[in-house]
């Protein structure tokens, strides 16, 4: 490329741009680097004022079995010691006392034991980087982690599986027949987006109770049998994509409805149904209003949203556990999102954009 | 995908079904025999619980009552007991939660729009380098669970230990004027925004695919008739990407007036700080399920459902002046 005028003002313009809108990234992603660092602190540095905001512990020194507290002295306050020297060193405090200390100096033993003329309450200690894994074996133990994965696990994939079943077969009555009413049937399908669930929620909740469902993952896993608008639009978008020219050889060769959505359509539908998937597992893992309604009276079945949720509570005073518990809570949707982003962002675009 | 709702299709008459061959007749009925998981479902699950929520806004009814053995009907009297409700409606300096969903619900919505639509547009900049890179990025927040998202915006925004208020004394903040932010009854709107602000990442894909979307050939004609970069996007950008425009208003209203979760585990719909966080929702919440009112708690939802039904026909009136559909034979 030629070094023009032009070029030269559309790489800066380039560079500038993309700083800009890295800086915005770091700040937007800043609470995940917040939740990392805070969930590896222990209670001691959070209360600390001053203290760095990366994870730390205040520095000790081993010395002769013993562990001593480092301190940041002042060397010219020290036996022996250049009066005119200014700097600071780190030293392991021996003896503490209000007019003078005795201290060893752990990278120079040889000098022995010797005494500054200080108070050590006056003096600062240096932090060192050190992570409190053990908030995460806390809060694991304690809220039975293993118990909450496996609960929300069982809802994602059986609540999907209702999904996948119900949402192929009205998509494929959407795309593949035309009758009369059709269309009304489908505006009236895309309309109940738009319906406030409040409305409908106190008499779907009076009788999942009349039946004693309550307390059980069946209210929330039976109605996905009977599709829902979202993925009935994505999948009928994609199913109209595909030529019906194969059905119609299908046809001509005796293949019955049921047989072209198995043998023609749904092998051709790899993409459409893992968006589906991926958005409808992320949807049941996050999903916190219904297990709330529906499950909070039975802590056998909780899903991990419901017992992150009472974290507040507990551990309210304690935010290294409340972080710990946001991080085991979405480390496998984003895991999810990093392995399968293609999927997301082709489903999105389909349910905002298209018609 | 709203596009059709603006143009309803007509139901068939039955004298037009009765004159159906045998053959459209057989395809009806398959087609209708593949829809009949979501006929069910709609039937089950909305049509009936929406005629029984009305019907118990009518009755004295608590959840242990009997709905069948002895239905005491009285009325429009939850209506009229509504409609005086301090807890609905502002009695002098106390704000009700109709009010206070409004309120906020006013300072929500342009930050739902506007912000994902700035980030829609930087990211179209032709001069951005890894687009795809920070369109996932941007994303990501999106799937993170909303009980987690909450409690990590929660914790940068603790007064003493977030790394707001720490960023703020370190661009020289005193620390007396640092904002306690959901504690504090002027700051609370705002934190509980800036809660949600991982939520913009849906609607900025969104708007992004609706700017790619626009045809080169408009750019190069408007360049043509010489318009300024701020002629360009009120003429040019923004009727093009109205359409997904609107679908992400219409859906923020009706999120918004629903908008009670957030409050209810940060405070545990208690209102705190001060009653400030007593959503409509919220009240509706705990009315059924702490009070276990269930004729009262129908009574609000049916009138939260037709404030949000003459909102949304209100937001399709307008979208005749200012959404453009694009191949619209109505035109």
């Amino acid at each position: 490329m030629k070094i023009t005028r032009t070029n030269i003002l559309n790489g800066l313009n380039s560079t500038f741009i993309t700083l800009l809108v890295l800086a915005i990234l770091v700040i937007f992603l800043s609470p995940f680097a917040f939740m990392v660092f805070t969930s590896l602190k222990t209670q001691d540095q959070i209360s600390v004022i001053g203290a760095p905001i990366w994870p730390a512990a205040p520095s000790t020194f081993d010395y002769n079995g013993k562990a001593l507290e480092v301190y940041t002295v002042p060397a010219n306050t020290c036996v022996g010691s250049d009066p005119a020297d200014t700097s600071t060193v780190d030293l392991g405090i021996f003896k503490k006392g209000r007019q003078e200390s005795i201290f060893v100096d752990p990278n120079n033993l040889d000098r022995g034991e010797f005494t500054c003329k200080v108070s050590y309450r006056a003096l600062e200690r240096p932090w060192k980087f050190s992570p409190t894994w053990s908030n995460y074996t806390e809060v694991w133990e304690t809220i039975e982690f293993p118990k909450l994965l496996w609960n929300t696990f069982m809802y994602a994939v059986l609540s999907n599986v209702g999904v996948i079943i119900s949402c192929t077969l009205v998509a494929y009555g959407f795309s593949r027949f035309r009758f009369p009413g059709r269309d009304f049937l489908f505006v009236l399908l895309i309309s109940t987006i738009f319906l406030p669930g409040t409305v409908t929620v106190i008499p779907q909740f009076a009788f999942f109770q009349k039946i004693g469902w309550v307390g059980t993952w069946l209210p929330l896993i039976v109605p996905t049998f009977f599709a829902n608008a979202y993925d009935v639009f994505l999948m009928r978008q994609y199913f109209m994509t595909l030529p019906r020219e194969l059905d119609e050889a299908a046809m001509i060769d005796g293949a019955g409805p049921f047989r072209v959505l198995f043998s023609v359509i749904l092998p051709q539908s790899y993409p459409v149904l893992m968006a589906v998937t991926v958005f409808h597992i992320v949807y049941a893992w996050n999903d916190y209003f219904g297990p709330l309604i529906y499950l909070s009276t039975n802590r056998e079945n909780w899903p991990i949203s419901i017992a992150l949720s009472t974290f507040n509570g507990i551990y309210g005073q304690k935010p290294q556990l409340i972080q710990a518990g946001a991080l085991m809570t979405l480390i496998l949707p984003l895991i999810l999102f990093f392995v399968a982003q293609r999927f997301f962002v082709q489903g999105i675009v389909v349910t905002g954009v298209e018609k | 995908m709203f596009e059709q709702l603006s143009n309803l299709p007509k139901l068939p008459s039955l004298s037009s079904i009765r004159k159906m061959s045998a053959l459209t007749r057989r395809e009806m009925y398959l087609g209708l025999g593949f829809l009949s998981p979501w006929i069910i479902g709609f039937l089950v699950f909305t049509v009936i619980p929406l005629v029984a929520s009305l019907v118990f806004s009518f009755m004295d009814l608590k959840i242990t009552d009997g709905i069948f053995t002895s239905p005491k009907f009285v009325g429009l009297q939850n209506y009229v007991d509504m409609v005086q409700d301090p807890q609905v409606w502002s009695t002098g300096a106390t704000k009700g939660s109709m009010w206070i969903t409004v309120k906020f619900g006013l300072l929500a919505l342009p930050v739902g729009i506007f912000l994902p639509l700035l980030l829609a547009l930087l990211m179209n900049n032709k001069n951005l380098k890894g687009q795809n890179f920070f369109r996932s990025m941007f994303y990501m927040p999106y799937i993170v669970p909303f009980v987690a998202s909450v409690f990590l915006w929660g914790g940068m925004l603790n007064p003493e230990t977030g790394w707001i208020n720490r960023a703020l004394m370190e661009l020289g903040m005193p620390k007396e004027s640092l904002p306690t932010w959901a504690n504090d009854i002027n700051w609370v709107y705002p934190s509980y925004v800036i809660m949600g602000i991982w939520g913009v990442g849906n609607a900025m894909l969104i708007m992004l695919a609706g700017l790619q979307g626009v045809p080169t050939e408009l750019y190069d004609a408007a360049q043509m008739d010489g318009a300024n970069p701020w002629q360009t996007f009120w003429n040019v950008t923004f009727p093009m990407i109205s359409p997904v425009i609107f679908y992400n208003l219409v859906l923020s209203v009706v999120g918004l007036f629903q908008y009670f979760l957030v409050p209810l585990v940060v405070n545990n719909g208690t209102g705190r700080p001060g009653g400030a966080t007593l959503f409509y929702n919220l009240y509706l919440y705990k009315t059924f399920f702490v009070y276990q009112d269930m004729a009262y708690g129908s009574t609000l939802a049916w009138v939260l459902f037709a404030v949000i039904l003459v909102v949304t026909v209100a937001l399709f009136s307008t979208a005749k002046y200012w959404v453009y559909y694009a191949g619209d034979s109505r035109s």
